[in-house]
Formats: structure tokens, sequence, C-alpha cells
């Protein structure tokens, strides 16, 4: 069985949401967070319903709509979500409420909407899906569970157009709680000098990124989703170096076939020096891009990632924005998209042009 | 693909009992666990009874082998996922391709809940030990290293039909040749936060709750964690002692008709339902037993029966509410009750719904209210229904 993607939205910290060029316009921020630029989310939701829902749910929503409406399909055949964080602005409104109010008179709209299967759940309610819906709420590999999910729906023929999205929220206290934990850089940094200096910690960032996935192919879709793998806590380089080549040689590939890897590097000097080891053995007659300096890190922002490659395979395009050094092959046709979260978390997911 | 997926393992903790046996015994004595908070600092005390389990964290710690500061979540999770391996007692595991599909909905909240009271003055205050783990996949990661899970492990939170949800994409990670064995389930602890927040939407019963009865008041919070281990056809061959059934139909639909409330004719539920006839190729006759999710909200109760009727009609299996002794346990509820599923039919148990008096006007049926030994039970419908519509049927058939 094949898996491809017929269409993509992403809402990020850069211009990558409804009709615009190929990120030619980097956004450049001094910050150590970067939030995504918001759409008029009235085209794409009842105002009424935009008023009362969160920034995480709003993203979410559209970013399903506009997916769906790339691929002309008004009914999705299930509806999956990956969110390590759920929905934390809700959540901290009705905690910070219920410790103010000493739980007095709290009103329930903020706990109604902190669920974590919120974002799924409004797409479900808004578009009248009946199918499917599941969401995984696991750290760095939330999104990478969804897309297995759906794989396994298409493989027992279940379902098609299974809609898929990873969603993640930067709010003001996490930022601050995440910061403090020493996450994020000391100093406000411009996001594309992100992997110039060298120093501890990353930016944080957030966004929502949906796709539609079939199985029947179609000069229309995106992208094929060759394959996706995840491993844990490897003990040494060796172990990374040895789960990337099974993984290639699983799909009768080896690293001389890829025509671009694109990393989850993030401007932090230890979880980057994974990558500077690969690109001194495994990867070092490869062409690398990379993606964290334009949406911030956060943990399915190897959604962004997948965005970004099928775009680049659809459309035989390598953004100068995301090339690490000399890019061989500027119209490539198959990518590896190698992410670690942590150095516990390693996520790997092969892209072919269709 | 179509290879069969079977229990080999269960373990439970619950406000009735700290493992199975203990839990099979409080049924046996129909004592129900609903008592006043002791474990929660909070206004509420006194107002609602709530289903804790009775143990602190520091006897839970003790209990675990465990010395970490971990959430009440995690050591929940713990105890009951490793009593189910041990149960399941897998010949050489290592060297099967293992995974942990565990649920939850608080994660960390019962520590966040702390470390904020000291934040919310001063941002640059509370301790971050009490934050740092506040994600639900924290849960099931330090349980997967405890109990060497690694191979693969999720974490799925679609409110109170999680633990189901986890169940059944354990199942199919096996029927898809990704892994071999899976310990599937959930684990939810009662917080401050929780207690508030369905609170505030007076779903609460002030008394102990009386599922599917005309006259139910609502729920009872309940906290606990319940798993099954799930392994191939291959290793089912292996097992020192038989598999206790198998899993044989699930689904998973969605309601689609509010964030919270369910739709009057419980449209998810009765697709739930009907889903996870088709895939086990079964009757509606062939069920001997619906653990129903029997909340004892006025809203779910009418919707899940109102379902239940189009289906069965004109003939019931008994049916009960098992939440009537572990209350409410939210994420954790769909393998909570899965363990008990499992252990109606090893046993041919049907479970009493306590407290119930009045039949409910719309329904022609009632729940049966006794305890019942030596029934012959081959097939268990489980439901749990959450908010966001989501709504997920098992069925346990024996093997």
């Amino acid at each position: 069985m094949k898996m491809y993607i017929r269409s993509a939205a992403s809402i990020s910290a850069q211009k990558t949401f409804g009709d615009v060029p190929f990120l030619t316009d980097a956004v450049e921020y001094n910050d150590t967070r970067i939030n995504a630029i918001e759409p008029d989310y009235r085209d794409y939701i009842d105002p009424k319903q935009v008023r009362r829902m969160s920034h995480v749910i709003k993203m979410g929503v559209a970013a399903a709509k506009e997916c769906l409406k790339h691929a002309g399909i008004e009914m999705p055949g299930g509806i999956i979500t990956g969110t390590a964080y759920g929905c934390l602005e809700d959540t901290i409104t009705f905690l910070t409420r219920m410790i103010e109010l000493e739980e007095e008179m709290l009103p329930p709209t903020a706990f109604i909407q902190s669920t974590h299967n919120t974002v799924a759940a409004q797409i479900a309610l808004m578009l009248q899906c009946h199918q499917y819906n599941n969401t995984f709420v696991h750290k760095g590999v939330s999104f990478e569970s969804a897309l297995l999910d759906a794989m396994m729906l298409l493989n027992e023929q279940e379902a098609d157009n299974i809609l898929v999205g990873g969603i993640d929220e930067m709010t003001d206290v996490s930022f601050k709680i995440l910061t403090r934990l020493g996450l994020y850089k000391r100093k406000p940094i411009s996001n594309l000098s992100l992997f110039q200096t060298q120093s501890n910690g990353t930016i944080g960032g957030e966004g929502a990124a949906f796709f539609l996935l079939t199985d029947k192919s179609s000069a229309n879709n995106l992208a094929e989703l060759t394959g996706i793998k995840t491993f844990y806590k490897p003990k040494q380089q060796q172990d990374i170096e040895g789960n990337i080549n099974d993984f290639l040689a699983d799909n009768s590939l080896t690293i001389q076939d890829i025509d671009l890897i694109i990393t989850g590097r993030n401007g932090d000097v230890k979880n980057d020096a994974v990558y500077n080891n690969l690109n001194n053995s495994l990867f070092k007659e490869c062409s690398i891009a990379n993606y964290k300096h334009l949406c911030g890190e956060y943990p399915t922002s190897i959604a962004f990632a997948l965005w970004l490659a099928s775009n680049m395979v659809k459309q035989g395009i390598v953004p100068d924005i995301v090339a690490e050094d000399v890019i061989k092959n500027q119209s490539p046709k198959k990518i590896l998209i190698y992410n670690h979260y942590q150095n516990n978390y390693h996520s790997l997911m092969l892209i072919s042009a269709c | 693909m179509s290879s069969s997926v079977y229990i080999a393992g269960v373990g439970v903790i619950s406000a009735i009992g700290n493992n199975v046996a203990e839990n099979l015994a409080a049924f046996e004595l129909e004592k129900p666990g609903m008592a006043e908070i002791t474990l929660i600092d909070t206004k509420l005390h006194g107002q609602v009874p709530v289903a804790e389990v009775k143990l602190n964290n520091e006897e839970l710690a003790a209990m675990a082998g465990f010395s970490g500061q971990n959430s009440r979540t995690t050591l929940l999770s713990l105890i009951a996922a490793r009593e189910a391996l041990n149960d399941a007692s897998i010949p050489d595991l290592s060297s099967l391709r293992s995974g942990f599909v565990s649920a939850n909905t608080v994660g960390g909240m019962d520590k966040s809940e702390d470390f904020f009271i000291e934040f919310a003055n001063d941002n640059n205050k509370g301790k971050l030990r009490y934050v740092f783990d506040h994600e639900c996949g924290c849960m099931t990661e330090t349980v997967a290293d405890e109990l060497g899970l690694t191979d693969y492990m999720a974490t799925i939170s679609t409110a109170c039909s999680s633990s189901a949800n986890a169940i059944f994409y354990g199942v199919r990670l096996i029927k898809n040749n990704i892994l071999d064995v899976v310990v599937a389930g959930g684990a939810d602890s009662l917080t401050k936060f929780t207690l508030n927040g369905f609170n505030t939407l007076m779903i609460l019963d002030k008394e102990r709750c009386k599922p599917f009865d005309e006259n139910r008041e609502g729920l009872n919070l309940g906290e606990g964690a319940g798993y099954i281990v799930l392994v191939s056809d291959k290793v089912a061959k292996t097992l020192i002692k038989s598999p206790y059934c198998k899993l044989s139909g699930y689904n998973n639909s969605n309601d689609a008709y509010h964030q919270t409330a369910s739709s009057p004719d419980g449209t998810g539920s009765y697709m739930a339902m009907t889903g996870a006839l088709a895939k086990s190729g079964l009757q509606p006759s062939d069920i001997d037993y619906i653990n129903l999710h029997g909340t004892g909200t006025p809203n779910n109760d009418s919707a899940e029966g109102t379902a239940v009727k189009r289906l069965f009609e004109p003939d019931y299996p008994p049916m009960s509410s098992t939440k009537s002794f572990t209350g409410h346990t939210l994420g954790a509820s769909g393998g909570v009750e899965a363990v008990f599923s499992v252990l109606a039919i090893k046993y041919g148990l049907i479970y009493p719904n306590l407290r119930f008096k009045t039949q409910m006007n719309e329904l022609p049926f009632a729940p049966e209210t006794r305890f019942l030994k030596d029934q012959r039970i081959k097939n268990v419908l489980s439901n749990s229904f959450g908010f966001g519509g989501n709504c997920t049927s098992l069925i346990f058939s024996a093997t």
C-alpha cells in the first residue's frame, strides 16, 4: 500500500497560509519566542464561535479547513490530531481562576475547551463528521503517532481521505515555565541567524499543519509519504546511524538515493551536536536543509517540516532560506526528514515526488 | 492482517481495590468506593463524594517500588500496568517487539496545581519539579521505561473514551504487524482541576451516583488505572496459561453534536456499538453483557440508553454500569472497564448496578442489580463515551 499527501496547510510564524509564494520572503524576529501569523479566522469559522475559541483551536480548525479546501474534499474519512501540550491557554485560564477565585463561581467554558481532543472534536463538530476521531498527546512523537494511525487505517481499508494534523500553541505561561526549565536562549536572537551563534537553548515556536492522506494515486497529490519511523533513547551515535540506514533499507534505499535531508537543527548546542556528528559521517555527502529557524521549536514542529517537504517535491523548489549549504539537486525527488526531540524521541519520514 | 489479538493479562487499581482480586471481592460484597474527599485540599470537601484510591502518594510509591516524586497519575499507571504484565508472564518478552499505549486526560495536573499557587503570585516562583512532567506523555514514558516497553509508546487523550481508544490502537499495532505485545489502557488521578471543572458543569451528584435510574442526578468522580496485555496469535501460542479472551470488535465514531453534551438520540453511541458489532461479525443477540458507559448524568444515560434501545430492541442482554462502584475514572475508565469485561468472560460474572431503584421512563429496560456468578458469558460489549463527541465501543469474546 502507498500513502499519498493530497493536500497540506500550515499556519506558522512564516507566511505559509493561504495563496502565498513558497517561502520567498522570510519573516525575521528578534526574540526567544516566535508566534504564528494568524489569518483572518472569520474566513474559516463563524465569527460568533471565533470569539469563544482559544488560539490553538482557531489555528487547528482553520488549518484543517484550508487543507480540505486545497483537496476539494468536504468530508474527511477520519480526523486525527497530534498535540503534546493540548489546549494550554484554556487549561491555564481555568487553573488560574480556580486559584484566584478560590474555587467559587468558576465559568465552565475554559474547562470544557481544555481537553486535549478539543481541536479534533471542533473540526468534527463543524464538519458534522461522525467518522474515526483520535488525538495523540505523546511529547515529541504526537504527530508521528497520528500519521501512523492514519497509515494503519488506510492499510486496513477502513477509511480514505484522512485528515491528520500537528498542533501546539505557545502561551505566556508555558513560555515562562519552559524558559525557566532552560529550553530557550537567555537573550533575544534573530531567528534568521539562529544557526550562526552556538549557545545553549533554542527559540520557542508554535503552529498548526494539516494533511489529507489517501492511498489513491493522482497527479494532483502533493507527495508520497513513503515511510515513517520513530526510535527512542539511542545509546550512541552508531545507534542513530543504524536506525537511519535500516529505515532507508526498509524502503529499498541507501543514503545516496536521498536528494535532500531536512534536519531538526534548532540552535541549541547540545541538540545540534547530534546533527553535527551526522554531517561528519552518514550525511557527509548530502544536501541539508533546516526549518526550525522559521517556525521555532515545539513538540509537533515536524508537521511543519512535512508541509515543507511536500511542497518542495511538488514544486521542485528548495527555498534559499532553508538551505544549510550548497544544495546539489534544486528539484529534489526524495527527501528524508530527521528530527529528534531532546535526544529521546527520534523521527524519520521519507517523502517522494509522485 | 486478519489475525486475532488475545488478552493475556489484566491489571487494575481503583477505589474498590488495589489489584484485580480486591476489585472482584468488592463486586461480590457489593461494596462501592465512594466516600468523602480525603486527598485533595478543596472547598468541595463535604459537598460531593468521590471514589479515591485508598492510598496516599507515599503508599502508592512504596507499592510501585518507585522512588521518584512523580504525579499520582504515573503511580497509578505503573501499579496497574505492572500487575497486567506480571499476570501475562510472557515467555521471552525481551525478544519480542513490545509497546506501551496508555491514555490519560489530567497528566501531572495534581502537581501542577501546587506549582501554580506560588507561580500565580510571582512567575519566577513555584518549584519546577512540580511542573516539569506535566504533559500527558510523561506518565506513559516513565511507566514504559520502568517496565521496559519502549520499542513503541503512545499516549492517547480523547476525554472519557481515551483508554478504549488506546486499547484498540494497541490491537491494530499488532494486526498491522508493527508489534507483538502491547500493554494498553490508561490512568487518571483525581485533581482539584477536574473536580472543579465537573462542578462548574453541574453534573456531580451530591450523593452516590445512580446510573440508569429515573432519578439519577449526576456522576461521582473517581480515579484509577486499568490495563490489558494484548498479544499476537503467535505469542498467544507460547503462553504458559491460556489467554483470557480476544478483542473481536471495536469502533470509534464521533457524535458531532456538542463539545460536552451527547445528542438526544445517542448518534455517536449507536454508531460505535453497531460499528464494533460489524467488526466482530456478531449480532446484537450474541452479546451476553453490556458494561455501560453509564456515568449517572441525565444526559449520558438518556443518550446511551436510547442508542441501546435502538440497537437491541426487543431482547436486551444484562447490562450494568460499574461506575456505581468505581465512580467515573475519566481517561482511565475504558481501561478499568476493559479489565472488568475480560474478567466477566473469564469467571462468568455480571456486575450489579448499585443503587438502582426506578426504571427510566423513556427506556423499556433496567440494569442488572444483582451480582451474578457462573453465567455463560461469551461476548461482552464495553462502552466509553466522552467530551468532544468521542464514542468508542469494544467487544471482548471468549476464545
